[in-house]
C-alpha cells in the first residue's frame, strides 16, 4: 500500500514548551487514520504540520513521497483541511465562501460554481446558499467547513476535531458523510477526543499523550492488547467501595483501575465477575457491566486511570 | 505571484459586496474636512500661494483619503482577518505561501488607497477645485503612498496582540502625519526642525505631489518626493512578511 504520510520522530516546541516529543506514524492510501488524545496532547500541532501552518522542527515528514519542512503550495493543492475552529469567511455568504475558496485552488469560475453547488448538496446545505455565515448553526458551519475542504477533490483530507461541539444528530450526520468519503477511497486523518468517533471511523489510530505516541493499532487490536474484554463500572464514591476489592479482583484474574472518583473492574469473564461482586459488598444496582472499548484503553494509557 | 492575486480575488469578492458602505465612509470624511475648513477657515485665509484656499486644500483631501483607506484596511481589516475571523489562516491552508497571503493584504490596501483617492479626486474636480490637466497623473502616483501606508499598517498590525493597540498607531503616527503634513497650511510655516522631520512623513510627500499635479506646478523638485516614497517602499518591503510570519506560522 502506498504511503501518503510518513512521520518520523517529529518534534516541536512553542517557546520552551515541548508540544511534540518525537511523534512517528504513517498513513496509507485510502485509510482513515486517527489521532486520539486529550487537549494539549499534540494532535493539532501534528495536523498543522501536515497542512503547512507549522514548520517541522526536527524529525522527518514525508507527504506524497516528498520531504517536508514547511508544506509548500504544490502539496497543499492536494489537501483538504478542516481546522479545529470554523474559520469560514464571515464577509461572504455560504455559496460565495465556497466559490472563493475554490478559486484559491486555481479552479475556473464556472467549475468553481458547479463544484460548490455539488458540495453544498452533498453536505445537505443546498437551502443555505445565500445565508450569512453567522446565521448558521454549529452543525451547519461544521458541514460547510467540510464542504469547503472537499472542493479541490483532495487526496488527503485532514480533519481536526470534525465533530467537537455538535449535537448527536449533527455528529452522526458528519460521520455518515465521512464514511461515504472513505468508501470513495479518500484518505483521511482526523483528531478527536471522542472514542466512539474513533471507533466508528478509524481503520487505525494512535493514542497521543503529552506530545508522544503511546500506542498504535486498529481499534480492536488496541482493546485486546491493553485491556481485558469486559468491564464493570462501579458507580460509587471511592470511600464507599470495600477496600479489599482490588485484591479480590486480582485473585479472580481481573484488574481494578481507579478512574477519577470511581473504580473500573476488568475481567476476561464479565458475567462471572458480575455474579461475584454482590458477595464482595458491591450492590449490582450501583454497577454497570459492558464490553471494554477504546475509552478503557485511553483511560488506562493516558494516566487518568492508574493501577491501585 | 499568481497566489497573491488569488488571495486578492477573495478581497475583491468582499469588496464587491461592501463598496457602497466603504464609499460612504471614505468620501464623507474628506468632504466634511473640506467643507468645514474650506468655508470656515477659507473665508479668513483668502488666497494662498496664488490659489484659493479650497484649491489649496483639495489635493490634500485626495492624499488624505488615500492614506486613510490603506491604513484602515491594513490595520483594522488585517487585524480582524488575522485574529478574529482567522481568514488568513484559512487561506494559508490553501495552495499559497505566507508571502502571497501578505502580498494579498498589501495589494488590497493599495487598491483601496488608489481607488478612494481617485474618488475624491473626481469629487473635487467636479467641484471645480482642480485647475490643471496634470492631475491625471495623480492616480498613477497614488500607488506609491498606497504601498507605503499599507506596508506600515501591516507591520504595526503584526506586532500587536490587542485591537485597542491600533489606537496608538492612529494617534501617534497617522494623526501627526495628517496634522504636520501641510494639508491646511504650507509646511514652510512650521519650525525648521518639524520641516526636517517631515521628510519622514509619507503624507507630506503625497500631499506635495498631489497638490503640484492638481495645480499644475510641475518642477524637478517633485522627483525628490517620489524618490523618498520609493525608498521607503524598498527599505520596508520585506518587513511585513517577516513580522507576519510569526503570527501565521509556528
Amino acid at each position: 500500500m502506498k504511503q501518503i504520510v510518513v512521520a518520523e520522530n517529529l518534534t516541536k516546541h512553542y517557546g520552551d514548551f515541548p508540544a511534540l516529543k518525537g511523534v512517528s506514524f504513517h498513513i496509507s492510501e485510502g485509510e482513515c487514520f486517527g489521532l486520539l488524545g486529550h487537549n494539549g496532547a499534540g494532535k493539532s500541532t501534528t495536523l498543522r504540520m501536515l497542512y503547512g501552518l507549522a514548520r517541522v522542527e526536527s524529525g522527518q515528514l514525508r507527504l506524497f513521497d516528498q520531504p517536508i519542512s514547511l508544506t509548500p503550495p504544490a502539496i497543499k493543492q492536494y489537501l483538504g483541511v478542516v481546522p479545529q475552529e470554523d474559520n469560514l469567511d464571515p464577509d461572504l455568504p455560504v455559496l460565495e465562501n465556497l466559490i472563493t475558496y475554490a478559486r484559491l485552488f486555481g479552479i475556473g469560475r464556472v467549475q468553481a460554481l458547479e463544484k460548490s453547488l455539488e458540495m453544498l448538496r452533498f453536505m445537505g446545505l443546498d437551502s443555505k446558499e445565500d445565508s450569512q455565515i453567522d446565521t448558521l448553526s454549529g452543525g451547519q458551519k461544521r458541514r460547510l467547513v467540510i464542504a469547503r475542504a472537499l472542493l479541490n477533490s483532495p487526496r488527503l483530507l485532514i480533519l481536526d476535531e470534525p465533530t467537537t461541539g455538535l449535537d448527536p444528530q449533527g455528529r452522526h450526520l458528519v460521520w455518515q458523510k465521512l464514511r461515504g468519503l472513505k468508501a470513495e477511497g479518500v484518505t483521511m486523518v482526523l483528531t478527536t477526543h471522542y472514542m466512539e468517533e474513533a471507533a466508528q471511523l478509524c481503520d487505525r489510530l494512535v493514542i497521543m499523550h503529552e506530545g508522544r505516541v503511546l500506542t498504535e493499532g486498529t481499534p480492536a487490536e488496541l482493546i485486546s492488547q491493553h485491556v481485558l474484554p469486559f468491564v464493570i463500572e462501579i458507580r460509587l464514591p471511592l470511600d464507599a467501595i470495600p477496600i479489599d476489592i482490588g485484591d479480590r479482583v486480582r485473585a479472580f484474574g481481573g484488574e481494578a483501575l481507579p478512574v477519577m472518583d470511581g473504580l473500573f473492574l476488568y475481567a476476561r469473564e464479565g458475567n462471572r465477575l458480575w455474579q461475584q461482586i454482590g458477595d464482595w459488598g458491591l450492590p449490582q444496582h450501583s454497577c454497570f457491566l459492558r464490553p471494554s472499548s477504546l475509552e478503557d484503553v485511553f483511560l488506562r494509557l493516558t494516566g487518568r486511570g492508574t493501577e491501585p | 505571484m499568481t497566489g497573491a492575486f488569488r488571495v486578492l480575488n477573495r478581497h475583491w469578492q468582499v469588496f464587491a459586496r461592501t463598496w457602497l458602505h466603504n464609499l460612504m465612509f471614505n468620501v464623507a470624511e474628506p468632504l466634511l474636512y473640506l467643507s468645514a475648513m474650506g468655508f470656515g477657515l477659507g473665508v479668513m485665509v483668502g488666497r494662498i500661494e496664488g490659489v484659493t484656499y479650497l484649491e489649496f486644500i483639495a489635493p490634500g483631501m485626495v492624499a488624505l483619503s488615500a492614506m486613510y483607506s490603506a491604513t484602515f484596511e491594513c490595520t483594522y481589516g488585517t487585524f480582524l482577518r488575522l485574529h478574529y475571523q482567522k481568514t488568513l489562516q484559512a487561506i494559508l491552508a490553501g495552495p499559497v505561501t505566507a508571502g502571497e497571503v501578505i502580498a494579498g493584504e498589501l495589494l488590497y490596501g493599495m487598491f483601496k488607497s488608489v481607488l478612494f483617492g481617485v474618488v475624491i479626486l473626481i469629487v473635487v474636480s467636479t467641484l471645480g477645485l482642480v485647475p490643471a490637466a496634470s492631475a491625471v497623473f495623480i492616480p498613477l502616483f497614488l500607488i506609491l503612498p498606497g504601498a507605503v501606508f499599507s506596508i506600515l499598517a501591516v507591520c504595526y498590525t503584526a506586532i500587536i496582540r490587542n485591537i485597542d493597540q491600533l489606537n496608538y498607531y492612529i494617534t501617534l503616527a497617522i494623526m501627526p502625519f495628517f496634522l504636520f503634513g501641510g494639508l491646511y497650511f504650507p509646511v514652510g510655516n512650521l519650525p525648521d526642525w518639524v520641516q526636517q522631520l517631515n521628510w519622514l512623513n509619507p503624507l507630506y510627500h503625497s500631499i506635495e505631489v498631489c497638490r503640484s499635479l492638481a495645480l499644475g506646478k510641475i518642477s524637478p523638485q517633485l522627483w525628490k518626493h517620489v524618490a523618498v516614497l520609493a525608498a521607503m517602499i524598498l527599505v520596508l518591503a520585506r518587513l511585513p512578511l517577516r513580522l507576519m510570519k510569526k503570527r501565521l506560522l509556528t
